[in-house]
């Protein structure tokens, strides 16, 4: 008896065992040929030298990180990169939960603001970023009309990664207002009911209730836009065109990677680039989990 | 208490200031992309700010023009395909992968689905390249199934399927297996019903990414008759940059679909977003 039902337990197991595995099978082997293959490849494929019209890969060893470690651009693009991050990154943050908190209040009108306020969200980065290279235009642009102002302000190299910074901003408010919103509404009320009593006012709330509640949130955020920060290219490449003379105090690593293995068809230089890249950003992310444990407040 | 309340008003009023201030600079350049599309060359170029509004005319059959010279039509058609397989193969993968890792018990279960989080955390770029070649080697170039392909499976969703499983009562199935039906039936008939709002967040997230995404497009259909939206406007800027209003017309006829969109499903949108927290 008890051997029999022990034997139709394990029946059961192997029949759920065989649906699960049934489920599970064309997501693993998607992921395995699509993803976990291409990064072995991608690997091997950076200790390589492409060959005329991408073939006859030979293997070169370590020439490809020695020939991306001295030149110049590899360290100019990480460093331009870093740099655009600086910018879309905390603007990006302190804006939309500045927006957030005044939206979260009960004020009429705040859906319209919502729906206004995450529409660069729906729209095609190369869209947004066509319309704001004309806002740019030197020439006939839009600002320098209003300004009566003369600035170059893409291809000026003092400044374009400011102006790509600022569309950075513009595109991703949105996107992190929504974030911030339903984290401030999991907050209870009655915490601000008790400050409210101690007589703790608005930017007094928001400083030691609001802030460290949400630490969380904002750690999440922060830690995704850093790598969204991090491997921008679609802004950077409608709107810096390969002759503007700023492209190298702009041009993000992704870019970078973009121009070698598929303009100029070196994937194997190629491939180191993006190897670096992704083993920086593992750097990042490192980092940034030590600091979540030091800054993050979690209830 | 008088004072208090003044206080608040006063409040208030700089609170709508700021958001309106913040509104009117989210919305200038829409409204310029639009201006500026119905405008002749000639007056985009002589823009000056006292003359905001086209003053020779609007020319509205701009749009038309562009619309038929660049093929819009085919434009659209290519977007639309590669978003609707995606979304089928990403929320068909995903839930049964999320329902086998949230509900079901096996072996293996716990290494598999550590794959699924590590995928989650490589950067998408170093994919690339292999799926290129792969599909070149496969012929796909310049074809709906080359955009489609790297977008079948997905980690992330998943990983969001797999939590709206796992928040779901256990008696349901329960009850369900105690008449009888077997997994594929609790899962297509009990299960799967309950994580729509998922689904939805996971289809939104799957239709807006390949939406908007541009390196995949342009490197896998370099025609100008089978890409997308996206990339068919980073190729019209590379041939007719220096024409505004044309590139302004391309512009908003490139994403006035998907604004019509969100305005109608927009608090899905905002939903799904905000509950998926995907990397957009």
């Amino acid at each position: 008896m008890e051997k029999a039902s022990k034997s139709k337990l394990t029946a059961a197991q192997k029949t759920e065992a065989r649906w699960g595995w049934a489920f599970i099978a064309p997501t693993m082997l998607g992921l395995i040929i699509l993803n976990f293959y291409p990064v072995i490849n991608t690997v091997y494929q950076s200790f390589c030298k492409t060959g005329d019209f991408g073939r006859g890969n030979t293997f070169v060893g370590l020439a490809n990180y020695v020939q991306a470690f001295a030149a110049g651009e590899t360290w100019h693009s990480i460093w331009n990169t870093i740099k655009y991050a600086l910018i879309e990154v905390p603007f990006g943050v302190i804006i939309a939960l500045v927006l957030a908190v005044f939206l979260n209040r009960k004020l009429k009108g705040t859906s319209a603001f919502r729906t206004i306020f995450f529409l660069p969200m729906v729209c095609a980065p190369a869209a947004v970023a066509m319309v704001w290279k004309w806002l740019y235009n030197q020439q006939f642009g839009l600002l320098n009309n209003i300004f009566h102002t003369n600035v170059a302000w893409i291809s000026d190299p003092k400044i374009a990664w400011i102006s790509i910074g600022i569309i950075g901003v513009w595109s991703i408010i949105g996107y992190n207002m929504v974030l911030f919103i339903s984290g401030l509404q999991e907050i209870p009320g009655d915490y601000y009911e008790a400050a409210a009593i101690d007589g703790a006012t608005g930017i007094r709330q928001f400083f030691h209730i609001t802030v460290p509640l949400l630490s969380p949130t904002t750690f999440f955020i922060v830690q995704t836009r850093v790598i969204g920060a991090l491997t921008i290219f679609d802004l950077m490449f409608m709107v810096m065109d390969k002759t503007n003379v700023a492209l190298q105090n702009t041009q993000s690593i992704v870019y970078l990677f973009y121009t070698y293995a598929f303009t100029n068809g070196d994937k194997g230089y190629g491939a180191t680039l993006v190897v670096i890249l992704v083993l920086f950003i593992m750097l990042v992310t490192f980092a940034m989990q030590k600091a979540e444990k030091k800054f993050v407040f979690y209830n | 208490m008088e004072s208090a309340r003044k206080r608040a008003r006063i409040n208030t009023i700089i609170i709508y200031v700021i958001l309106i201030i913040m509104a009117f600079i989210m919305l200038v350049p829409f409204v310029w992309m639009i201006l500026t599309a119905v405008k002749t060359n000639q007056e985009a170029i002589s823009v000056n700010p006292f003359y905001i509004f086209p003053q020779a005319g609007w020319h509205w059959e701009n749009f038309l023009t562009v619309w038929k010279s660049y093929n819009f039509l085919i434009l659209y058609k290519n977007t639309l395909l590669m978003i609707f397989f995606r979304v089928v193969a990403a929320c068909l993968t995903a839930t049964m992968a999320g329902y086998a890792f949230g509900r079901l018990n096996f072996r293996g279960k716990n290494f598999m689905f550590s794959l699924i989080l590590i995928q989650m955390m490589i950067p998408s770029q170093i994919f690339i390249i292999p799926q290129y070649l792969m599909v070149s080697k496969l012929g796909m170039l310049n074809t709906v199934a080359g955009l489609v392909f790297p977008g079948i499976v997905t980690a992330f969703g998943t990983y969001l399927l797999k939590t709206g499983y796992q928040g779901l009562p256990k008696d349901l199935e329960e009850a369900a297996s105690i008449d009888g039906c077997n997994i594929g039936q609790r899962f297509l008939r009990i299960m799967m019903p309950l994580t729509r709002s998922s689904m939805v967040s996971l289809g939104i997230f799957t239709a807006l990414f390949a939406f908007k995404d541009l390196m995949w497009p342009m490197i896998v259909c370099t025609r100008a008759e089978t890409t997308t939206l996206s990339a068919g406007l980073a190729k019209m800027q590379g041939q007719y940059g220096s024409d505004y209003p044309t590139m302004m017309a391309s512009a908003v006829l490139a994403i006035v679909p998907m604004i019509v969109i969100y305005v109608i499903f927009q608090k899905q949108f905002v939903e799904g977003i905000a509950t998926s927290g995907g990397k957009l």
